[in-house]
């Protein structure tokens, strides 16, 4: 132990950094809420010149489309859950405790979506779905967002197995409890907490995608991000601003509760 | 029943559990993978051709190199800072202002990319907080406020949203760390920083390489970010594959630039094998 926690200049000197770190990280974000409520904001002004919420009626008017495109949203991100899970599942569970011919090449598949550049994916896969009538389809969107959503479940889904205590399996089965009835009464309650992050964390990637929708959903499919996007290219920044505070909230509230689901135990088996 | 059947039922079972999983990456993701390494180099009659790629090279090398330059210094960038928060996390000795870190660090970790652009697009603007509170603080004249809508703007985001995510790791894989080292070595008088750069950084290495190379390979792939804040030229490559698509339908130069891209995201891999396969001396 030093004396530095007595010295008043080092007191001043880390305030003064912690101030500078929370003014790189909450200024972009609080300029983003100031012009949500701005009715009025040119330069040189500081601050805006009126507030009000006449964008925020704007916005969820029926004619605004930002309550559509949250349900399209929501709707296509609850699908991508679904399906994610129901082949990220089993495909854990064989991978955290079965022998598996190839193992290696396989976890290595499951890795290549968050590992190589998704652009010409998107691409290629808007022109497929296009010939057979998938582009600009809900089904279309949700089978691009669940191929990569699906990858970051395995992932998480085969390290909360793995967390699993083995021998918690081995006393049922040793009962004569039958695989299934052991799998389904012991090993999935206790790795629920590591799935629900994984549902959680694909539900957030599927509400938050862009460049996937982008290509495969137009003309007809419009989500949330899309309609944030084109607002701000239309040069509404109010519109922008507030639908993107929408789209923070979900992802602000998983970053202050992760820590509750994805448990240390779980994250240290990730990749094992 | 052989001896070793029950062993290959499992095996059977196994990859039965893994197909479905494997059935949709493969064919939502690696097939139109394929297609894209094969629409580069086919001609409209069907033959093998490098044309779509002296197309591309003739009118994107420039885009290319700032790509490149971009993504590269973002890497750095993302490295130092991550480095920085890690170390005083797990060094510092002031545990309210670790407890402040750690808090303040991960807001911009869940924000999705296409809200980082609309967000630094208010921030970095003419009219931006940024050039508020430089002129507040007297670092520039009210006159010399400038937009920081291009290059750098594109850095800016990208430190910012990436940053937290290769911290996270990176304190994750300290925090395992034994403190015995790090007690003895500052026992025996050396300073933190010395600490963390000889004692603490070989060890999470292997870790902060591949928070980089992701943070580099997604950063490779973005589009939102640089079609929001700098999409004049020159600019990032993945703004002239949307511009070849949504404007000529030119999926043959599109592809041969994804090709292209791909080979950017490999260098970064190359980069990554080379380093994280060298032994890690053990420092005591």
């Amino acid at each position: 132990m030093t004396f530095a926690s007595r010295n008043p200049l080092g007191l001043l000197i880390r305030a003064a950094l912690l101030a500078l770190v929370a003014f790189i990280i909450f200024g972009p974000l609080a300029n983003l809420v100031l012009w949500a409520f701005a009715e009025k904001w040119y330069f040189p002004s500081k601050l805006p010149l009126e507030y009000g919420f006449s964008f925020w009626a704007r916005v969820f008017a029926p004619r605004g489309n930002a309550l559509g495109s949250l349900g399209t949203s929501i709707w296509i991100a609850t699908l991508t859950v679904a399906l994610s899970l129901a082949v990220a599942i089993p495909a854990g569970y064989a991978l955290a405790r079965l022998k598996l011919p190839l193992r290696g090449a396989i976890l290595l598949a499951f890795l290549l979506p968050q590992a190589v550049p998704n652009l010409p994916v998107y691409v290629n896969i808007a022109r497929v779905f296009y010939e057979i009538g998938l582009a600009g389809t809900i089904t279309g969107v949700v089978l691009v967002h669940a191929s990569h959503g699906l990858v970051l479940a395995v992932w998480i889904a085969s390290a909360a197995f793995a967390a699993v205590d083995p021998s918690l399996e081995e006393a049922a089965r040793n009962m004569g409890a039958s695989p299934w009835r052991c799998f389904r009464t012991v090993t999935l309650p206790l790795a629920a907490p590591g799935l629900m992050a994984s549902a959680i964390f694909v539900f957030l990637e599927s509400l938050d995608e862009f460049t996937g929708t982008f290509f495969v959903g137009v003309p007809d499919v419009t989500t949330l991000p899309l309609l944030m996007f084109n607002a701000s290219m239309g040069g509404n920044y109010q519109i922008a601003s507030i639908t993107a505070l929408l789209l923070l909230v979900p992802s602000i509230g998983f970053m202050l509760v992760v820590e509750r689901f994805l448990k240390a135990d779980v994250l240290a088996m990730v990749g094992r | 029943m052989t001896p070793q059947s029950p062993a290959l039922r499992e095996r059977f079972a196994g990859l039965a559990l893994v197909a479905p999983a494997l059935f949709v990456v493969g064919v939502f993701f690696v097939l139109p993978l394929l297609l894209s390494a094969v629409g580069a180099f086919r001609a409209a009659d069907g033959s093998f051709t490098l044309a779509h790629f002296e197309k591309s090279l003739d009118l994107y090398t420039k885009d290319l190199l700032f790509t490149l330059a971009i993504v590269a210094l973002s890497t750095v960038l993302i490295a130092l800072v991550a480095i920085a928060i890690a170390g005083y996390l797990t060094l510092g000795e002031h545990p309210r202002a670790v407890a402040v870190l750690r808090w303040l660090y991960r807001w911009p970790l869940f924000i999705p990319f296409v809200v980082a652009g609309q967000v630094m697009r208010t921030f970095l603007g003419k009219n931006g907080m940024l050039n508020h509170a430089l002129i507040a603080a007297g670092i520039i004249e009210p006159i010399s406020a400038q937009s920081f809508l291009d290059w750098r703007g594109i850095v800016i985001a990208f430190v910012w949203k990436q940053a937290p995510f290769v911290t996270l790791l990176l304190a994750g894989a300290m925090a395992a760390l034994d403190r015995q080292y790090i007690e003895a070595a500052r026992n025996l008088g050396a300073g933190r920083a010395r600490v963390l750069v000889d004692i603490v950084l070989p060890h999470v290495r292997g870790t902060l390489l591949v928070g980089l190379v992701l943070s580099f390979v997604t950063m490779l792939s973005v589009l939102s970010v640089p079609l929001m804040i700098n999409p004049n030229s020159p600019t990032m490559i993945t703004v002239d594959i949307a511009y070849r698509i949504s404007t000529f339908a030119d999926y043959a130069v599109a592809n041969a630039l994804c090709l292209l891209s791909l080979l950017l995201a490999a260098l970064g891999a190359v980069f990554y094998l080379r380093h994280a396969t060298r032994k890690v001396e053990a420092p005591l």
